[in-house]
């Protein structure tokens, strides 16, 4: 079995089910595989697997153009590697992005690559003045990409939603 | 083949369809001729005209869309190419502008003009029709093959590296980008 949380995947599936989302981009990475077998098992959704997580962005544009609503599932890593895309696209013209992005590198991060991009995720957040919130709670995160989603579309404008380790993975006893 | 008389030979055949363009030259060119309400001019973020083509492909199934891209901005995505592969939207035509410089920047070489192929590189990606065109003639023709082949289809088209004067048009971006919503959504 897995450690990644099924139960807490599918609480975050159907949040977004619940926001309209019908439009998912992603690169895989351990803690979204079960979001993205979701989404495979969807007929509803349209599951866009990328080369590099930059290219949601613009998928992702041109979605909220055409009227349907999306959602870009990453790692920080992925974030890191999009931020041209963010600011370039998204920003200056004003697309809301819903980014769900898995925060890996924070305290409990046993794999010692992942633990330089922990540490400049939020900063970067806030150079970017994208606002941010965490996903660490099953009870809250129906609410709280709900809430994300309603900011993202009146401002026009990204916004992320950290997905954390105390969500999404449980630690063998 | 100048990439402006490219642009209006098949400006036309561009009236009923979704256009996306890259930046520089190729944006200002095709205003140049004419903005249309479904024209798209992606000022930045070079690589993702394709993306946001994909995007709109998937999701509105029924309209055409062509997008219009440059050899220095395929060059920045070209796992993108692979994407557009992958999920081959039949609604969609790629048109590389390939002038193998940057031109808006100083003319610099891309790696096209040492031998790097995009349309080779687009079919070896699974892009099931490519074609690299370099007369006017050509272009046309690939062009209305690729609309008439209700498939997805990646067109080099060899131009002069030569553009306009200037690149600021008086088009601002978001008038351009919530007209363009609307057009869509309409």
């Amino acid at each position: 079995m897995s450690p990644v949380s099924t139960t807490s995947s599918r609480a975050i599936y159907d949040a977004l089910k619940a926001c309209g989302i019908r439009l998912i981009s992603t690169l895989p990475e351990t803690w979204l595989v079960h979001l993205i077998r979701m989404a495979e098992d969807d007929p509803e959704m349209i599951l866009v697997r990328l080369a590099k997580e930059e290219e949601g962005v613009g998928i992702s544009a041109g979605a909220h153009l055409a009227g349907v609503r999306s959602a870009m599932l990453m790692q920080n890593h992925g974030f890191l590697a999009s931020i041209n895309g963010i600011v370039s696209c998204a920003q200056l013209y004003r697309i809301p992005l819903l980014m769900l992005i898995s925060y890996r590198g924070e305290f409990g991060e046993r794999d010692p690559w992942q633990t330089e991009g922990g540490g400049v995720t939020e900063d970067l957040l806030r150079t970017l003045r994208i606002p941010f919130s965490f996903l660490d709670r099953p009870d809250h995160v129906a609410a709280r990409i709900a809430k994300a989603q309603t900011l993202a579309l009146s401002s026009n404008k990204p916004v992320a939603l950290l997905l954390c380790r105390d969500l999404m993975w449980e630690e063998p006893s | 083949m100048k990439r402006l008389d490219a642009l209006a030979a098949v400006y036309d055949r561009l009236q009923d369809r979704v256009v996306v363009t890259i930046m520089g030259a190729v944006a200002a060119e095709l205003q140049s001729i004419g903005h249309r309400p479904n024209f798209f001019y992606l000022q930045h973020a070079m690589g993702l005209a394709s993306s946001m083509g994909l995007g709109i492909a998937l999701t509105r199934p029924d309209r055409h869309v062509v997008v219009l891209d440059g050899d220095g901005s395929v060059l920045m995505n070209l796992g993108g190419l692979t994407t557009l592969a992958r999920y081959r939207p039949r609604n969609l035509t790629h048109v590389v502008f390939d002038n193998e410089s940057l031109l808006s920047v100083g003319g610099f070489p891309t790696a096209t003009s040492t031998g790097s192929d995009l349309a080779a590189i687009a079919a070896a990606a699974g892009v099931p029709r490519t074609a690299t065109v370099t007369t006017l003639d050509a272009f046309t023709r690939s062009v209305d093959d690729a609309f008439a082949a209700g498939d997805l289809s990646t067109i080099v088209a060899k131009v002069e590296a030569v553009g306009p004067s200037g690149y600021v048009t008086e088009l601002a971006l978001l008038e351009n980008r919530f007209q363009f919503q609307r057009y869509l959504r309409g």
